[in-house]
């Protein structure tokens, strides 16, 4: 592969308004868009927990849709707007999904959580979740280890405003 | 992750361009198995050739009554789609019932027709796999391969076809719009993926240098009676053990039109023409449900782990068929089996 | 004292953990942070013939490789590698210490790089050659090799004689798969180096200060050189007791290239680390015509490594459980050419409990007796190895309360006999033990005058909700509201804390909690009685109370000094005080957790696809300290359960003494969907011997006896009865 292995490919100019806030990046095109975001930006909060797509840790919103952050390059993201865990608290005030997974104790160890809490952003926009077994089958794509599952579902109820 | 260089094209013709000028090149679009695969060493491209920017984002009626399906279009949208939701119920079903919510809105309907086996050995570099390194053999042939094949096999590779999609868009007769250096063509979807035979690192008949631009669906959309039933290691978020897209046309009980096509179990969307040929002009019952799950399991060979699937589909294939014949089509997220 | 313990309150690291500001081990910052990549080895045995290093070297942003040729000293001898959990018998794995290879996966080579990716590239160029050696790596393939632990369990009675007489006999194997932790967090180690040449490691781990004794150790450093630092823990589940081989691996970086270094492995090289060793249970249970037992026989086979015996109690639960008057139980391990398992959730009783349980079920059915009936008929109120009562056991009333709850009065015992249209449906039961340990733990209290208390500590909150049942104890031993409590935990220069594990962290660190407090009660109690006319004049120390920011006479709260006021007036801004609870020694009793599972299956009658429907959990865990993180550590270990009754394997290609699904597509754990209703009863079990506030600990408890309560599930279900688990639908299927 010659000169292909030794030299590493040529940094390409990005642009990424993460959380609101504007970033201009210098990226080698492997970067995922998740190490992007917690390597190059110092936004740990979104989690690297399998890096391959199969647990959900690293679930944000990319033009306001959730995807999975490691499966995606950053480069191909040039000129998104991305929000993550740190963006969904308002100036303090958490997002009623970030005070209802309190409430439930949706979580135990956390790691999953900011993937769990940006995926259940999502699905909240989607409008697709209308009955409890749509809540559970469309938030299978985030696991959690510690089997905080029934207070996730519980959790997205009470933000969704439902009994 | 291999190094590799980064270019984005801007039109079709310039992916095409792209695309010929470096025979290590690949396109990336979703990117959620080429990237995974980037990942494990399994796929090293010299060049990616970011597509995701093209104006293939369509779902749009055509003048003969089909659906043309832009090749960009995320899976999620397809299946959320007014149109898809009404006409084609099953190619939805089939796509809510693979992956995540988070994956279904990065993967284009292209990118689903170009995944690759999960097939254990040909994701571990360090053991052979005719698929990965042709020539090196077939790990999963008397190894672990509870997962794999029981049709279409050969003996240099008994890996499966993951996706979903495609088994829906099999059993509706889908065509596959393809642009490459020599112009434009299109391809029966039930011809798009290969069985392995002797070149098993070969997935589909894409030539070289050539792009997905659009999934096109014929008319009849079964939209009355289908059914997609994917049976899997656990309620979601797992590949399928056995999956069967049925679609029916009924006059009364009387079946003048049928399609089934059968995922999990081969190299690509597993469909007989025999099989359905049997089940038209009979009545919907199911014994000859039964009658057209033989015909369509005929030749079905297991190794040492995956015997089970030969019955487990024949009984998939008569339930799901029962529930197109009821209009009790499964639901993806009702986990109770219809 | 109670305005907290007790109660439902929410975790006081919420915040942190909702907003994304929660930081793990792999996620800390540092001036010029390298980055190291993790090369294994491809092989089970053997050794390294070659290892060609000069390509990767080669790469733009590459520092160094590092190998067991060119690292820095390591320890050479065995003491030094040994951590508190480190198994008795055995030489503990050195990671790069030389050029042998004992498993596959096992590290052999570090690439630091300035950047995560170039390493993870470069790692690919390392070229390495083996001299492979014959290895073994199938314990079913190698059972004749199996041979007893040194220390055999004391045989009560004559239980082969008896089983020969037995009325009814039933006797089987029960085979339980390896399992990986898997959690959610990568195995990680961020190694922070100082101008001063001294190390911050923080590290994903259940006990920074085994880590730092280990570390120290093998790298020949003073107590000063290294800290390790642990504040979130991403899941551990037993993979954080033992230090990991990156924590070594990183510390490696940091020495030879005098920087900052981080070391992530991936999922996929996390399985090749500890995991819940593979076993093959064989129970016999002999039972006489009234369906009380006579005899109870339990043998594990189990995994070990080459190089050290992991062994953990998967026999012996019976005694516990079920009287018996005779008795026999062996333990025995097969060593092969893999890595050391180590404990995972509730280790040997999760895999043990399962086989007795299951075992116990099936001689229900040849008894014709309802289940729970024949727990009760052979209720056990002593621990029956050393003749002891217990400090308590309401296990009784986890059986009455779980199957009323349940609804188990409703079931038909004629298996395939309840359905739900297409579906058969199945109930099942069974009981689960733990036990009830505590620990030894120091913790330090700073009181302010302005009413605020640091409680600090080195014990981890792995998930478990140590954060804040310390804070709670605290808040009530000190008269605070819970806002006004800060805790720090998981620093190697706090106070003494064991590893987390084995559910003594709650009692352990609670009652630490309580005596320190006491000290500073006794300082506030001196500045009080010292103001001139105080009502606490002359008071003695066991009569006062900390309560609503004043010390008061505990009969009288009106007879009160603010702590405010007492500090002030002494001049004392601050109080410190630091100390070591340790328990005491208690032979005259038994000291378990128990639990009554009940679990609802529903099985498609023509496809065997098995969902679980509906399980209750009914737990006798002592005082709950914190019923809404309780809750939620039950129903997590409901969902363990649930995963090793129907999903959870570790795969291995034997031919390549390789594991064919390092990863979590494939290796499954539930997901959402396949988790449904879980009722967590606690019941009511006071407790006046364990300890002073009569807690016991829940973080195995949840699990055990889940996996059996769904395989007899789905036998009442299906008539089918599977004894080789995970029960997929393919072992349903003829």
């Amino acid at each position: 592969m010659g000169d292909v292995t030794h030299q590493i490919s040529e940094r390409i100019p990005i642009h990424l308004v993460v959380n609101g806030v504007s970033h201009t990046l210098d990226l080698v095109p492997w970067t995922t868009l998740l190490d992007a975001l917690r390597d190059h930006l110092a936004l740990s909060g979104t989690k690297k927990g399998c890096d391959h797509g199969q647990c959900g840790a690293c679930t944000v919103l990319v033009d306001g849709r959730r995807i999975n952050s490691c499966l995606t390059l950053a480069v191909m993201n040039d000129g998104a707007k991305i929000t993550t865990i740190e963006g969904l608290a308002n100036d303090g005030a958490l997002h009623p999904l970030q005070q209802a997974f309190i409430d439930h104790d949706a979580f135990q160890c956390g790691y999953c959580t900011p993937g769990q809490i940006c995926s259940a952003a999502g699905l909240l926009v989607e409008g697709r979740a209308k009955d409890t077994d749509e809540i559970r089958e469309l938030m299978s794509g985030n696991l959690c280890r510690c089997g905080a599952y029934p207070n996730i579902v519980a959790a997205i109820q009470q933000a969704m405003g439902q009994p | 992750m291999n190094n590799f260089q980064y270019a984005r094209a801007n039109d079709v013709a310039d992916a095409i361009r792209l695309l010929a000028a470096d025979p290590g090149a690949k396109l990336i679009a979703g990117g959620t198995n080429l990237i995974d695969l980037m990942k494990e060493n399994v796929e090293r491209p010299t060049r990616l050739i970011d597509i995701s920017r093209l104006p293939l984002r369509k779902v749009e009626g055509t003048a003969d009554g089909s659906l043309r399906i832009g090749a960009l279009v995320p899976n999620s949208d397809l299946a959320y789609h007014p149109l898809i939701e009404q006409r084609y119920p099953l190619l939805a079903s089939a796509i809510l019932a693979g992956a995540s919510a988070q994956l279904r809105n990065m993967a284009s309907v292209g990118g689903n027709l170009m995944q690759r086996t999960r097939c254990a050995y040909f994701y571990d570099t360090a053991t052979p796999c005719n698929k990965r390194h042709p020539g090196s053999g077939c790990s999963a042939m008397d190894g672990l391969n509870r997962n794999h094949a029981i049709l279409g096999t050969s003996a240099a590779c008994i890996a499966t076809n993951p996706s979903d999609m495609s088994v829906a868009l099999a059993a509706l007769d889908a065509l596959v719009h393809i642009a490459g250096p020599s112009g434009e063509r299109t391809i029966a979807l039930t011809d798009f993926h290969r069985v392995p035979g002797d070149k098993p690192h070969v997935d589909t008949n894409l030539g070289t240098g050539e792009i997905i631009t659009a999934i096109e669906l014929p008319p009849p959309g079964f939209a009355q009676n289908y059914s997609y039933l994917k049976i899997r290691d656990r309620m979601s978020y797992a590949f399928a053990l056995v999956s069967v897209a049925a679609a029916l046309e009924l006059d009364g009980n009387a079946i003048s039109g049928a399609r089934v096509a059968l995922g999990g179990v081969a190299h690509k969307p597993w469909r007989s023409l025999e099989a359905e040929a049997a089940l038209r002009g009979q009545a919907a019952t199911p014994d000859h449900f039964s009658h057209a799950a033989d015909l369509l399991l005929q030749g079905a060979t297991a190794r040492s782990h995956n015997g089970f699937k030969v019955e487990l589909a024949r009984r998939a294939i008569v339930r799901t068929l029962t529930q197109a014949a009821n209009a009790t089509p499964q639901s993806q997220a009702h986990k109770k089996i219809a | 004292m109670n305005a907290y313990v007790g109660t439902p309150t929410s975790r006081v690291d919420g915040r942190a953990k909702v907003t994304g500001a929660a930081k793990y081990a792999g996620e800390f910052p540092a001036d010029g942070l390298l980055h190291g990549f993790v090369v294994e080895a491809s092989i089970p045995c053997g050794r390294i013939a070659r290892l060609d290093t000069s390509t990767a070297l080669q790469v733009e942003g590459v520092l160094d490789v590092l190998t067991h040729a060119n690292r820095p000293p390591l320890a050479d001898k065995d003491d030094s590698w040994k951590d508190e959990v480190a198994p008795e018998e055995g030489s503990p794995f050195r990671p790069l210490y030389d050029d042998t290879i004992k498993f596959n996966g096992q590290p052999i080579a570090l690439v630091v790089a300035e950047d995560w990716e170039t390493a993870k590239f470069a790692a690919t160029l390392v070229r390495v050659e083996y001299e492979q050696h014959g290895f073994a790596t199938d314990l079913e393939g190698e059972r004749s090799n199996a041979a007893e632990k040194d220390k055999p369990h004391k045989p009560r009675g004559d239980a082969v004689a008896a089983l020969a007489g037995a009325y009814v006999r039933h006797e089987a194997d029960y085979v339980i798969p390896t399992e990986h932790h898997n959690p959610m967090e990568l195995y990680a180690t961020t190694a922070v180096w100082d101008s001063n040449g001294k190390l911050t490691i923080y590290d994903k781990t259940q006990g920074v200060q085994n880590v730092h004794k280990f570390l120290c150790g093998v790298f020949d450093k003073k107590p000063d050189d290294i800290r390790v630092v642990s504040p979130y823990v991403g899941g551990a589940f037993g993979s954080g007791l033992r230090p990991q081989y990156q924590v070594v691996l990183a510390t490696l970086g940091a020495l030879a290239l005098k920087r900052s270094i981080r070391v992530v492995l991936t999922r996929q090289q996390m399985y090749g680390l500890g995991y819940r060793p593979m076993t093959i249970e064989r129970v016999a249970l002999g039972a006489k015509s009234d369906g009380t037992l006579d005899a109870v026989t339990h043998e594990a086979i189990a995994v070990t490594s080459r190089y050290e015996d992991f062994a953990r109690n998967d026999t012996g639960w019976a005694e516990q459980l079920y009287k018996s008057p005779n008795s026999r139980f062996a333990h025995k391990l097969v060593h092969l050419d893999v890595s050391t398992p180590c404990d995972m959730r509730a280790p040997g009783a999760a895999s043990g409990v399962c086989a007795l349980e299951c075992a116990m079920d099936e001689l229900a059915v040849a008894l014709k007796l309802d289940p729970v009936e024949l727990r009760l008929k052979c209720y056990s109120d002593r621990d029956q190895s050393e003749n002891l009562p217990y400090t308590s056991k309401q296990l009784r009333e986890c059986y009455a309360r779980g199957a009323d709850a349940f609804g188990w009065s409703r079931r038909n015992p004629v298996p395939r006999s309840m359905r739900d249209g297409k579906e058969l449906v199945g109930w099942g039961m069974a009981t689960g033990v733990w036990e009830a340990l505590q620990m030894p733990v120091a913790v330090r209290i700073a009181l302010t005058s302005n009413g605020h208390a640091e409680v600090s500590c080195a014990a981890s909150d792995i998930g478990t909700g140590t954060y804040t049942i310390v804070a709670q104890v605290a808040a009530d031993a000190l008269g605070l509201p819970i806002e006004n409590i800060s805790v720090r935990l998981a620093d190697s220069t706090l106070p003494q804390a064991p590893v987390e594990g084995g559910s003594w962290m709650a009692a352990s660190s609670a009652h630490a909690v309580l005596v320190a407090a006491e000290e500073v009660r006794k300082e506030v109690l001196g500045l009080a009685g010292k103001i001139p006319g105080s009502p606490l004049a002359g008071a003695e120390l066991v009569d006062t109370v900390l309560t609503d920011g004043s010390i008061a006479n505990a009969s009288d709260n009106s007879r009160a000094v603010s702590i405010a006021d007492a500090m002030r007036h002494g001049g004392v801004e601050r109080i410190e005080k630091e100390k070591l609870n340790q328990f005491g020694e208690d032979k005259k009793h038994a000291r378990n957790t128990h639990s009554a599972v009940f679990a609802e299956v529903k099985v498609d009658e023509e496809l065997d696809v098995i969902r679980v429907t509906r399980v209750v959990s009914a737990v006798a865990a002592g005082r709950i300290l914190n019923t809404k993180t309780g809750r939620s550590q039950i129903m997590g270990g409901v969902v363990w359960g649930i995963g090793m009754a129907l999903q959870e394997e570790t795969v291995m290609d034997h031919r390549f003494g390789r594991i064919m699904n390092a990863n979590i597509a494939e290796y499954h754990i539930p997901v959402n969907a396949d988790v449904h209703d879980i009722d967590v009863i606690f019941v009511d079990e006071p407790d006046a011997h364990i300890n002073a506030l009569g807690i016991k600990g829940l973080g195995e408890i949840g699990i055990v006896g889940v996996p059996a309560a769904i395989a007899n599930a789905v036998y009442h279900a299906t008539g089918k009865r599977i004894r080789r688990f995970p029960i997929t639908l393919d072992k349903l299927l003829d």
